[in-house]
């Protein structure tokens, strides 16, 4: 009989048969197409809002100021407020003559704006000697400066030109960079437990198929339970880098197209957020070995509740407990960012589920690295002791055969009987 | 035969008999396994042997415990007690490779295609997906399915979808196959199919382990068999031992009904119409033959039967496991 020179496949082995197969129809199937375009559409929607809403917002806020003057004065005023503008920018109103007020000698700047006609923050009337600026306390407190300002070139009062500024940007202080710091923590924390949930629960069902179709007791037979575990749970790893790969690649698309319209929706200037501590490539790298470890320990206990359930509501109502237990340290990894070394935080860093996150704000913080190759090793070991708790779970609970008629009772309902040897119920 | 005449003939009520003078190493050897679920005994003290080579057959009906023995004997689950070993080794995943199980609840992924299916399987068992493909698709033309190789798991037949299952389970040429009722659920044509392909393995060297609920199949292959009822083995040993703990029956027609040639008659004779019964006796049926023809019996006809697979077993199991074993059989 021909067999290889080891008659068994080493746990590494196995694993990559099953998690090879796993990965191959997951990212080829329907629903991990829909599943990739599924979040898309509220951030398409969410950017296609703030682009109009920005677009609704600069209308009605208006930057236009009025000129009822002269007709010479008017153009001499339009012309140096054309002048200052490459060195005031947006500090200087949108001058905009009236063609009203040259066509009637008894316009009425007050009158003009209590009646809504144009779209005009304020008016100016008077000479360019005396100007007069007529609208609400606010804008003239707001436009007076500039106004004189152009008014005064205009008059040749001012210098037509210009020195330009040096910049030198000097450091801020150390309080100012560790609170900047943290808010990239909290942010990479976000982040990193947005994509863990998300992409977790794809790992629920994960061996329903199995019990369904019942080529379970096939890789029973043929691998040990916890290899198939780990094999599923670096299958979906993979699945998951591809989709967040792909996400990614969608929003530095999305990015380049709209930065304005995300930056005024999320009041944020992305370009300005303070770099992490350990430097933005290692943070990077990081994030992603947190986010594999945080997704492995999360799936580890996913896969055993799915592969314990016996049905859909089953499977829904156990992972209820581990998402709220599963926010509940999230939550504590982010209370502890600015704590660094305190007991709580020291917890969050030793305890598996909420290590991974302690662990990335910890390197947005602070520059050292050997605490993560620890960390890491040590996340590692507790992805091993759940897979293996949860394999032993599986067999005892679900691998084994029905009592010849006794009623088997899942974990939550009735009991149903069975006859004969039947393994377990089928899912739902 | 009459389940008394079983019953009173059968000299054994427990135990096991070794294939005896078999100095084949063995491929299987189980003592003392037991096995509960939920507080009730499934399998209560299992002793299988099996050595390399060999035909094996499990019998019993639904509920016996077949199933959970097998699973046992493959690793699946662990036993409460006892010992298990395959190929001499207490873990039977440390030869993953030269084993091949087939379970009694048929599956594969219904979207993957019939020869990635039968190379998937052969991929747990450390056969490259090449390597599988191209053995697959030997083993799908020698069963006339090469035109279904293309097709999901879901678009086959029942029967070809078992076929496929089968295939994979012998792609990487395993060394001990075991067989969880793979008769349930084939047709006639296939039955016989099957049966060969087990001779053949048989004949190659390979040990096939089978677990059925229909005797004739039991008889027919088996050189060993392990009678399963109610989690225990009354009994495990060759087919041939079994039978021979019933001693063959005589059948003998007559002319006359009455007569003082009766008297040379075992006591324990049956009478039934025209025919009577009893056990052939240790000195053989020459003396009586005598007694006949001197006493004028007139004999139209007489003839030696020996005990099937089926009245062993209802010797040994006992009638409710024996009907039930039939109900199985018939449902």
């Amino acid at each position: 009989m021909e067999n290889a020179a080891s008659p068994r496949l080493s746990f590494l082995q196995a694993a990559w048969v099953i998690a090879r197969r796993d990965f191959i129809a997951v990212l080829f199937s329907k629903a991990f197409f829909f599943f990739l375009i599924g979040p898309l559409f509220p951030v398409l929607v969410g950017g296609l809002a703030g682009s109009i809403g920005k677009s609704t917002a600069q209308q009605a806020i208006s930057l236009e100021v009025g000129v009822a003057m002269s007709a010479a004065d008017t153009s001499a005023l339009l012309s140096a407020a054309k002048t200052l503008r490459p060195q005031l920018g947006g500090s200087l109103p949108v001058l905009k003559e009236i063609k009203d007020a040259r066509s009637d000698a008894s316009f009425d700047a007050r009158e003009y704006l209590a009646s809504r006609r144009g779209n005009f923050a304020a008016i100016v009337t008077g000479t360019l000697a005396k100007p007069q600026i007529v609208g609400t306390q606010r804008q003239v407190d707001r436009w007076s400066g500039p106004i004189e300002l152009a008014a005064a070139t205009a008059l040749q009062a001012s210098p037509s030109t210009f020195p330009s500024a040096r910049a030198d940007i000097v450091a801020t202080s150390a309080s100012s960079e560790r609170k900047t710091r943290i808010h990239t923590a909290q942010a990479a924390q976000m982040v990193l437990f947005l994509l863990t949930i998300m992409l977790g629960g794809m790992v629920l069902s994960n061996l329903a198929e199995e019990k369904g179709n019942k080529i379970i007791e096939i890789l029973a037979a043929a691998l040990p339970m916890d290899a198939v575990f780990m094999g599923k749970l670096f299958a979906m790893v993979g699945v998951s880098v591809v989709g967040i790969a792909v996400w990614g690649s969608l929003g530095f698309a999305f990015w380049t197209v709209a930065e304005d319209a995300i930056v005024t929706v999320t009041q944020t200037n992305y370009r300005e957020l303070p770099g992490p501590a350990v430097g933005w490539p290692v943070f990077v790298g990081l994030g992603i070995v947190y986010f594999s470890m945080a997704y492995l320990l999360l799936g580890s206990l996913f896969l055993t509740i799915g592969g314990m359930a016996s049905s859909v509501r089953e499977v829904q109502t156990l992972s209820m407990p581990v998402t709220m237990m599963q926010l509940m340290v999230f939550f504590i990894a982010m209370a502890t960012v600015a704590d660094t070394g305190s007991s709580l935080e020291l917890f969050a860093v030793a305890f598996p589920l909420s290590s991974p996150f302690a662990m990335l704000a910890r390197a947005a913080i602070e520059p050292s690295l050997w605490v993560h190759a620890i960390a890491i090793a040590w996340q590692a070991v507790a992805v091993l002791l759940l897979v293996k708790g949860g394999s032993m779970l599986f067999k005892r609970r679900v691998m084994k055969s029905g009592g010849g008629g006794k009623a088997k009772k899942p974990l939550f309902g009735r009991r149903k009987s069975v006859s004969g040897e039947a393994a377990w119920e089928p899912a739902e | 035969m009459a389940v008394g005449d079983l019953m009173q003939a059968s000299k054994h009520t427990q135990g096991v008999v070794d294939l005896q003078g078999d100095t084949r190493p063995l491929a299987i050897e189980a003592r003392g396994l037991v096995k509960s679920f939920d507080g009730t005994r499934a399998v209560d003290g299992v002793d299988i042997t099996v050595p390399e080579g060999a035909i094996y057959g499990v019998l019993g009906p639904n509920g016996a415990g077949k199933t959970t023995t097998l699973r046992m004997l493959l690793g699946i689950i662990d036993p409460d007690e006892g010992i298990r070993r395959v190929f001499g080794h207490d873990r039977p995943h440390d030869v993953g490779r030269m084993i091949g199980y087939l379970p009694e609840e048929r599956g594969l992924y219904p979207a993957m295609k019939a020869i990635e299916a039968i190379a998937f399987m052969g991929a747990l068992r450390g056969l490259s997906l090449e390597e599988g493909r191209t053995r697959g698709l030997e083993l799908l033309e020698r069963h006339d399915l090469l035109h279904a190789k293309d097709r999901q798991i879901r678009q086959l037949s029942k029967g070809m979808a078992q076929t496929v299952q089968l295939l994979g389970t012998l792609v990487h040429r395993p060394r001990l196959v075991v067989l969880d009722e793979p008769f349930s659920g084939l047709d006639a044509i296939n039955q016989g199919k099957l049966e060969r392909m087990i001779r053949a393995l048989a004949e190659e060297g390979v040990t096939v382990i089978f677990s059925t609920h229909v005797i004739h199949h039991a008889e027919r292959l088996c050189e060993g068999v392990a009678i399963i009822a109610g989690g225990k083995v009354p009994y495990a040993g060759s087919v041939e031992t079994a039978r021979d703990r019933i001693p063959a029956q005589v059948r003998l027609e007559t002319r006359a009904r009455e007569g003082g040639w009766t008297a040379a008659l075992p006591e324990d004779t049956r009478r039934e119409g025209d025919f009577f019964y009893f056990p052939l006796p240790e000195t053989g049926v020459e003396p009586l033959l005598k007694s006949l023809i001197e006493g004028d019996a007139g004999i139209l006809s007489l003839s030696i039967e020996r005990a099937g697979l089926h009245d062993a077993f209802v010797a040994i199991a006992g009638e409710a496991a024996a009907r039930q074993l039939e109900a199985d059989s018939q449902g």
